[in-house]
């Protein structure tokens, strides 16, 4: 009788150990969450900050200068739920006002060019870096989520359920000359 | 920056995966960022300064293979102790899906993880079996990189998630500026790698000699690599094999001189590669490239564009294509030409400028690498010094 329960309740302990193990993981997978979405909203910004430096500065043509302004502005004025679109809507305008490497040329030339050409081309580079690894991070998380024992022990409190964050975040050719990245 | 590195191979051993860390570790403390590489190694062994032994590494039957890995609670100390020692920004681990010292660091570690991927072997019963181990560990990535499109691929099928894409890098400066050798110019064939593993592709190349010697009665075969010589040329026509000329193990500048010094330069791996840095070596030092169409290689060459493809394992396909390169110095010099300009995105500069970029990108918005005290039982009762 009483080694009965003696084994019922080392097999409690150890139920015990390995569900706050999970819980632990899947704290370290929310935390990852945050700090890749940190990374990506710094990107996101600094990507806006550099166009609208641009185009303000006055090297491109008043036409380019206003497309990029509007989309540069609307992205970081815009909503959590409007993010997404207002961000693609930036890389489509990087993409048509530098579809031809003249108009990198020009700004590379104008006084301190170089360094905001260098600076840009560095943001559209690394936003798609910093969403694959938030997305990458939300999809561990939502594996382990949809797990039974997370789901029926409530392991994840009250997170809410994590979401991708989903753009079109191709950079233009001319700015990002790398393979397959 | 602080960064961490881990190597999963012995350092003693030369292979790709180190010769990549040796590379990527001196590139950035040339930019002056302080690097500290664990990697296993016996203790006799001299090593360079950045690089912390990890204690012998043991061979073990693993994958169809010997492989030289480290294990056991003196190896799990020991990194723990890196760890803590260390206090780096970023750790960036290799292979950490080898049952070795990256993934111990993972067990081990929190904060900004960066792994790169190097092989992409196809899903083994080891793997499938391991996978709830695995993915613990694996879950503390922040980032993952892998070294190509192929690579990403069986990544993304094998463990899901996702990862991007930096190739392995290549002092493209240092393979351009080699000398050429004049004894090994003219009408000549290379081959860089072991004779005695098949996979690498020098029995395919010997099916196809007869043919290209036949058709071109100048051309020469000059092959670099450990192995057994005498066997490599068994299947040879008698009266054909003074026209190969082995050279043994060479030095990475008499590497460079012969690529620098060929007509040729053929790559007949018949399979397992994920990336293919010898081609890239071989684009820096100006040779034409002719390769079996892997999906790796062809991604390497630019889907054909920097240098020609031929259908694996199709020795008559090889010659066809060796013959028409060997013929034709106009294709030869403008391949030479599209490779030189192909090179450059594999120029440490170049890569060692992304991997930076992913560095900056995980620790943005995250702490820095600690040793993970969660995984102490002490800590799970919150008996642990107060980590907050």
């Amino acid at each position: 009788m009483t080694s009965t329960l003696i084994w019922i309740a080392v097999g409690l302990f150890a139920i015990g150990l390995y569900l706050s193990w999970t819980a632990g993981r899947l704290d370290r997978l929310h935390a990852r969450i945050d700090a890749a979405r940190a990374a990506l909203d710094a990107q996101l910004l600094r990507r806006a900050s550099v166009t609208q430096e641009v185009a303000t500065s006055g090297v491109l043509d008043p036409a380019a200068s206003i497309v990029l302004y509007e989309a540069a502005h609307a992205a970081r004025q815009a909503e959590e739920e409007h993010r997404e679109v207002a961000e693609s809507e930036l890389s489509q305008a990087l993409r048509a006002v530098f579809e031809d490497a003249g108009q990198v040329d020009a700004v590379r030339e104008a006084p301190g060019g170089e360094g905001a050409a260098t600076e840009l081309a560095q943001a559209v580079r690394r936003v798609p870096m910093a969403r694959r690894f938030h997305n990458d991070a939300v999809r561990a998380a939502r594996a382990l989520r949809r797990h039974r024992k997370v789901r029926w022990f409530r392991l994840a409190g009250h997170a809410p359920f994590p979401m991708a964050f989903e753009m079109d975040d191709v950079a233009p050719p001319v700015l990002a000359d790398r393979p397959g990245t | 920056m602080k960064v961490g590195i881990v190597c999963p191979y012995s350092w003693d051993v030369p292979g790709g995966v180190q010769f990549h860390i040796r590379d990527l570790a001196e590139h950035l403390i040339r930019l002056g960022h302080e690097v500290s590489v664990l990697a296993p190694a016996d203790d006799e062994t001299p090593l360079p300064p950045y690089v912390v032994s990890a204690g012998r590494a043991v061979p073990v039957p693993y994958n169809g293979s010997v492989a030289r890995l480290n294990f056991g609670f003196l190896s799990a100390a020991r990194v723990r102790r890196w760890l803590h020692d260390g206090t780096f920004d970023v750790i960036h681990i290799h292979e950490p899906t080898s049952p070795s010292l990256g993934l111990l660091t993972c067990w081990a570690a929190q904060g900004p993880i960066v792994a790169t991927f190097h092989t992409s072997n196809p899903r083994s019963r080891a793997m499938i079996a391991a996978y709830p181990i695995l993915q613990p560990a694996l879950e503390k990535i922040s980032a993952r990189i892998a070294v190509s499109e192929y690579a990403r691929r069986t990544l993304v099928e094998h463990l899901g998630g996702d990862a991007v894409v930096i190739p392995n890098g290549v002092d493209v400066e240092f393979f351009a500026r080699a000398e050429p050798k004049p004894e090994w110019q003219g009408q000549t064939i290379g081959f860089i790698g072991r004779i005695d593993e098949p996979r690498k592709g020098l029995p395919v190349l010997m099916r196809a000699l007869p043919r290209i010697f036949a058709a071109r009665p100048e051309a020469r075969l000059l092959v670099a690599g450990r192995g057994d010589e005498e066997e490599a040329v068994a299947s040879l026509p008698a009266e054909l094999r003074s026209r190969v000329e082995f050279l043994g193990m060479v030095s990475d500048e008499d590497k460079a001189r012969l690529l620098r010094s060929v007509d040729v330069y053929v790559a007949p791996n018949t399979g397992g590669e994920s990336f293919g840095i010898i081609l890239v070596e071989a684009m820096s030092a100006g040779a034409p490239v002719l390769a079996s169409d892997l999906d790796a290689f062809a991604q390497v060459l630019d889907q054909g564009a920097a240098g020609d493809l031929f259908a694996n394992e199709d020795a008559d396909s090889l010659s066809d294509a060796a013959i028409r390169l060997l013929r034709d110095p106009g294709r030869r010099e403008e391949l030479r030409e599209r490779g030189s300009k192909h090179v450059r995105r594999f120029d440490w500069s170049t890569v060692g400028a992304d991997i930076l970029s992913v560095y900056e990108t995980v620790t943005d918005g995250a702490a820095a690498v600690a040793t993970d005290e969660r995984t102490g039982l002490r800590a799970r009762f919150g008996l642990a010094k107060d980590k907050l």
